[in-house]
């Protein structure tokens, strides 16, 4: 099966530091994978990289059979890779229907299609209905509570009908049950074809989401393969969980 | 009200006031005076659509003022053309120099990109000042014509010009907030990063922000010569432009179309009559007293505070916009 997403040989510092050291990884469209490692290991860099928030110096990414290298991010938004961030940056200013219109109207119309204004109302509140959302339209991302604010986030993020939905430490902060509210979405999301790969470090659902693990450690990847194989690599072991 | 139906209203609006205030108003002084306070408004809108859309703080108001007018004053002295053409070529000019200065600065955020926008009016003020055949530093006489080529005298004609670019520059700011432009405008002011994951050009259209943005200011500055008849860097390359294009809607409220309107009504109107009553010495400093009071009371101006007075009635009230969407081939 042909990657949808293949990153060869990537490098990134930050001056003398190496945050990212020739990552080579392939992910096939329909996969759910967990990335996962301690702080500071380079997950955010790797993200930031992938979705051309930062340019890497070395290696490249390619995305759907297509270079990204040099490609700004909102480019990589119109061919099809999204993310959320690990503090939700919702646009403060506007209400939860028009944070959703804005990928709508920037990254679906990008793609040629252009969507009426009925059809961009009933989009908006089809996506906040899926987050559980929808009673709250008109309302201000500050009204939010937490959990709320990550579903608005990802309800952004699938705005945009991304092939890749890349969640950055979607569920950090989060109790127990609004987890699995977040499991639940991208699960959902996953079925519809949609490649996603989760970040976190809640390892419980990271395993009971992953069909695959990768770990970094020091900007290495030091593992990569079945959530169960990789729990027991005595590497990851010892370098991430301390045993 | 949607787009086209806005412009209009305002249009009818603008005529009725043209009319009313040319039939009841006898003493020239007053359109002097009223000239001033539209070309406030225009340089306040222009301003907003960079500094209160997408959040980027422009200090070189001057410049682009400057532009405008200095384009004014080339072809005063190289051809014949009608003030409206010299209004048309100075808007276009101070567009290219807005375009430029983007494109140069963008990448700068914050203060950054503010010192940038001051740097340019230094580096133009600069250029004027060593430019003999515009005046050099001593400034150039431009002999206002006896008439007007329409009617009445030559301050109700530029009056007239300037209630008709008050017009355009409104109209375009309100069509710019209710479009995509301005969705996309909003949220590079609320989190450019989060903009470019959602897909909006942030570049591209900060690029069309600052050339709007000029262009406007270029075009109010085009008649200035006329309107002052001797024009010296001192003039337009002032720090009054700067402040008061700054001043005017952070008091009125930088969200919104009507934001600038109101603080340049406002703030115009009080500094022309401090000017017959007590002296225009005092502009600034009342510009400066009433920005510290709405910054301590009211941090998102006057249109704040009816903002956060509706917000008290239920959410279904509140925040609910209308977005026209184009077809993708008309927008950016």
């Amino acid at each position: 099966m042909s990657a949808l997403l293949a990153i060869d040989n990537l490098s990134k510092r930050f001056g003398g530091f190496v945050a990212l050291d020739k990552i080579s990884l392939s992910i096939p469209a329909g996969e759910r994978l967990g990335l996962i490692g301690p702080n500071g290991s380079g997950k955010s860099t790797l993200v930031n990289c992938i979705c051309g928030t930062l340019h890497n110096e070395q290696g490249s990414v390619e995305f759907d059979g297509r270079k990204l290298d040099g490609l700004d991010a909102h480019r990589r938004t119109h061919l099809g890779l999204a993310r959320s961030f690990q503090l939700p940056r919702p646009f403060v200013s506007m209400n939860l229907a028009d944070n959703i219109r804005i990928p709508l109207l920037y990254t679906v119309g990008a793609r040629g299609i252009h969507l009426s204004q009925h059809l961009i109302e009933e989009r908006c509140a089809t996506l906040l209905r899926e987050v559980g959302l929808e009673a709250k339209a008109r309302h201000m991302p500050r009204d939010l509570t937490q959990v709320e604010m990550r579903k608005l986030e990802l309800a952004r993020a699938m705005a945009a009908e991304p092939k890749l939905l890349i969640a950055d430490e979607a569920m950090a902060g989060l109790t127990h049950s609004e987890v699995e509210d977040i499991l639940t979405l991208l699960v959902r999301l996953n079925d519809q074809g949609v490649t996603v790969i989760l970040i976190e470090h809640i390892m419980s659902a990271v395993m009971s989401f992953s069909r695959r693990l990768v770990v970094l450690v020091s900007g290495k990847k030091i593992a990569d393969g079945k959530p169960e194989d990789v729990m027991r690599d005595p590497e990851v072991e010892r370098a991430y969980l301390g045993q | 009200m949607g787009t086209a139906k806005f412009w209009a209203v305002s249009f009818i609006v603008a005529i009725a006031f043209l009319l009313l205030t040319r039939g009841l108003i006898g003493n020239e002084y007053y359109f002097f005076a009223a000239y001033q306070v539209l070309q406030f408004i225009v340089l306040a809108t222009a301003w907003n659509i960079l500094g209160g859309y997408t959040g980027y703080t422009n200090f070189g108001t001057g410049a682009f003022f400057a532009v405008g007018a200095y384009s004014a004053v080339v072809l005063h002295k190289l051809t014949s053309v009608p003030l409206p053409v010299m209004m048309l070529v100075g808007g276009v000019t101070s567009g290219i120099v807005g375009f430029g200065m983007g494109y140069l600065t963008l990448r700068l955020k914050g203060v950054f990109f503010a010192i940038a926008t001051l740097a340019l009016a230094i580096v133009a003020q600069t250029l004027i000042v060593n430019w003999d055949f515009v005046g050099g530093s001593r400034g150039i006489y431009v002999i206002r014509p006896q008439n007007s080529p329409i009617y009445g005298s030559y301050i109700q004609y530029l009056y007239s010009l300037m209630l008709a670019l008050t017009w355009v520059s409104v109209a375009i700011a309100r069509t710019i907030e209710r479009s995509k432009l301005g969705l996309g405008f909003n949220a590079i002011r609320d989190d450019e990063l989060a903009a470019e994951a959602a897909g909006v050009p942030t570049l591209k259209l900060k690029l069309i922000a600052t050339t709007i943005s000029g262009a406007l200011m270029g075009m109010a500055g085009a008649p200035f010569p006329y309107y002052i008849g001797y024009l010296q860097p001192a003039s337009t390359f002032g720090l009054d432009y700067a402040v008061n294009s700054i001043a005017m809607p952070l008091i009125g409220g930088t969200t919104s179309w009507i934001g600038p309107l109101v603080g340049a009504i406002l703030l115009g109107s009080l500094q022309q009559i401090a000017t017959v009553t007590i002296s225009s010495a005092v502009n600034l400093l009342i510009v400066g007293l009433l920005l510290v009071g709405f910054v301590i009371v009211a941090p998102n101006g006057i249109v704040g505070l009816v903002q956060t007075y509706l917000r008290r009635k239920p959410p279904e009230f509140v925040g609910r916009r209308h977005v026209e969407t184009q077809s993708p081939e008309t927008v950016p």
